[in-house]
């Protein structure tokens, strides 16, 4: 206990000095935790997108996307819409297996201005049936989604995303008003509530919905580059993607298609996110091995400047157990108190980055970084208190 | 008998070259002397102060105190008898920086595991017997250095040690300094307190009442004489 004190006190006489060498702890703990918490929130969010469309949803796309790699490739997903081989004649064949499928909602999408007087906006433009407001749990906040009479007769009405109604008609309600997308007047049916995410890339709250067939007058193309099948049941998933799998082998080849369901889209995306997880967080931790060599390097400055305090405390009786100690217990009181600061930074950083980003601090991160931390201390902590450990009375008490 | 030296030697080896810094010391001293230990630089006096307070283990000979074998003791026992039997004071006061006068005494108590309120009860006695307890509170910085020697001896006696080791007590002083300190360690000898004391000035030394001269590492004079006085300041 009074070794505890000894060595709180010589902590305390150097209050800065004390604080310095804990800043390097303060930020590699910090940090670690801090980015882990974003990793594990983006994949808590992404996870609970996907649960948002439900377990029975299937999702083909075009191409071969799980060929090689065994993971979604950006560049073959990029390559696989551009030459994508879905149109509405799948379409048709998946509604036929009415034992299997549920409901069949495809889409397509496009980059394009949309105005309201003189207001522009670029926006992305997404061609659809009617079912997709059940099937992507789209819920119009304002009037109401196109109906399925509209698609069929290809006419120029449009669904607007929160974000977008706001940008184009401020505090208007523009349901029943018309706006121009290219040359095109269309009119507005509703306006789709706030779905919020996009993590600063797009968010569907920008996007505009038309019908499919218009979309496909609009921009004269017959292709479909996602098919959104909800399947009978939940149980039997594997079956009803083998049946939907076998019915697009009549009008396609093999690899022109990929029936995918959400276990294993999320499946990949959280792989990567962990992986982009664990990378952040090693790189943050030499932070924190960094700030393990600052206490070692300030406990040796330590242990010199103190050299005539340690040649005393042992002329007065300290034995050297005691001395270690007490050089110990001081690196392992910097590197908690540095690593409990830390943890609060990185608490407040989080609550901060949630404006942003759906970051979420973790219990684990927390106990690791706070593990890593102390232990590091006592590691880099050792060093010094041997040496001062080591220290003959005689030569210390005679130290300049 | 308190202390006693037999046949004691202590060799150092400086650059390759081997120095005798002791040759075959022997000396006894007993309760209630106070002896001045006088010689030129590299007599072998701050070595004999070394050995004899148990820092330094000799490299042959003997020493009891308190009729114990002590020059086989490894380095925890060693601290433990300087904790227990052994007073310091220094040249150079030795104090901690910005830790005040009373934390300062405590330090031998804190390592003979006294409790808090003891360890507060028996500084402030220590520092009242060397007429400091307005000074309790202060740093050494806020100190003067007569003042700060005079901390320094109440944290030499705070353990209640049978023997104080004093190595040039007034060497850091103005001479007013040094009279009080004299006084001061007069005092604490008419206690009934041991006081083994280095100095190389005769003022000093007169205050004891044995004179001993080191040369070579060899004791070349040992004489009672009559205890002086310091001057009233």
């Amino acid at each position: 206990m009074n070794v505890l004190l000894v060595a709180l006190r010589a902590i305390f006489i150097n209050k800065l000095r004390s604080f310095l060498t804990m800043l390097g702890v303060i930020i590699g703990v910090a940090s670690v935790v801090l980015l882990t918490s974003i990793g594990n929130g983006l994949s808590a969010f992404v996870t609970e997108q996907f649960n948002e469309l439900g377990a029975n949803t299937v999702i083909i796309f075009p191409g071969d996307v799980f060929g090689e790699g065994g993971g979604i490739s950006s560049e073959s997903t990029a390559t696989s819409i551009a030459n994508s081989k879905l149109t509405q004649r799948e379409v048709t064949q998946l509604k036929r297996l009415r034992e299997h499928v549920a409901e069949v909602a495809p889409f397509n999408l496009q980059s394009d201005v949309i105005a309201h007087g003189s207001t522009k906006k670029r926006t992305t433009l997404l061609g659809t049936t009617a079912n997709y407001e059940t099937a992507f749990n789209t819920k119009p906040e304002k009037g109401r989604f196109f109906l399925d009479s509209e698609d069929a007769d290809a006419e120029r009405v449009i669904v607007l995303g929160y974000e977008l109604a706001k940008e184009l008609f401020g505090n208007i309600d523009p349901v029943g008003k018309r706006v121009t997308v290219g040359d095109q007047s269309f009119r507005v049916t509703g306006v789709v509530e706030k779905k919020g995410g996009g993590f600063g890339g797009p968010s569907f709250d920008t996007y505009a919905y038309i019908p499919l067939k218009t979309f496909f007058r609009a921009y004269d193309t017959s292709k479909i580059i996602r098919i959104v099948v909800k399947t009978k049941t939940i149980e039997n998933l594997t079956e009803h993607m083998a049946a939907i799998s076998s019915e697009l082998e009549k009008s396609l080849e093999e690899d022109e298609f990929s029936v995918v369901d959400q276990s294993e889209i999320l499946g990949s995306i959280n792989q990567i996110l962990s992986v982009l997880t664990i990378a952040l967080g090693g790189i943050a931790s030499i932070s924190l091995v960094v700030g393990g060599i600052g206490i070692m390097n300030i406990m040796l400055v330590s242990v010199t400047e103190r050299t005539r305090e340690i040649g005393l405390r042992k002329a007065l009786g300290a034995t050297p157990n005691l001395i270690l100690l007490q050089f110990l217990i001081e690196a392992a009181i910097l590197s908690f108190f540095g690593g409990l600061i830390g943890v609060a930074i990185a608490f407040g950083g989080t609550l901060a980055l949630q404006a942003f980003l759906p970051a979420k601090v973790t219990i684990d991160a927390v106990l690791l970084a706070f593990g890593v931390s102390s232990l590091v201390g006592l590691v880099f902590g050792a060093a010094p208190a041997r040496r001062a450990a080591k220290l003959s009375p005689i030569e210390a008490l005679r130290y300049e | 008998m308190l202390l006693s030296l037999q046949n004691v030697s202590k060799l150092y080896t400086l650059g390759g070259v081997e120095i005798r810094a002791l040759d075959g010391i022997s000396i006894q001293i007993d309760r209630g002397e106070f002896v001045a230990i006088m010689g030129p630089s590299g007599s072998g006096k701050s070595t004999f102060l070394q050995v004899a307070s148990t820092l330094a283990v000799p490299t042959s000979g003997s020493i009891t105190l308190n009729e114990r074998e002590v020059s086989a003791y490894n380095e925890v026992e060693r601290a433990r008898l300087r904790n227990k039997y052994i007073g310091f004071i220094f040249q150079q006061f030795n104090l901690l920086a910005r830790t005040t006068a009373q934390a300062n005494v405590e330090l031998p108590l804190i390592y003979a595991k006294v409790s808090a309120s003891e360890r507060a009860r028996r500084a402030k006695e220590m520092l009242e017997l060397v007429g400091l307890s307005d000074r309790v509170r202060n740093t050494p910085a806020q100190l003067s250095g007569g003042q700060q020697q005079r901390v320094a001896i109440a944290r030499a006696l705070v353990n209640n040690p049978e023997l104080v080791f004093a190595d040039e007590p007034t060497g850091n002083l103005d001479s007013k300094s040094g009279e009080d300190i004299k006084n001061l360690l007069t005092k604490l000898n008419k206690q009934g307190r041991t006081i083994i004391m280095v100095t190389h000035e005769l003022d000093v030394a007169e205050i004891a009442g044995r004179l001993i001269f080191f040369r070579d590492g060899k004791i070349i004079s040992d004489k009672k004489q009559k205890k002086k006085q310091g001057k009233k300041v």
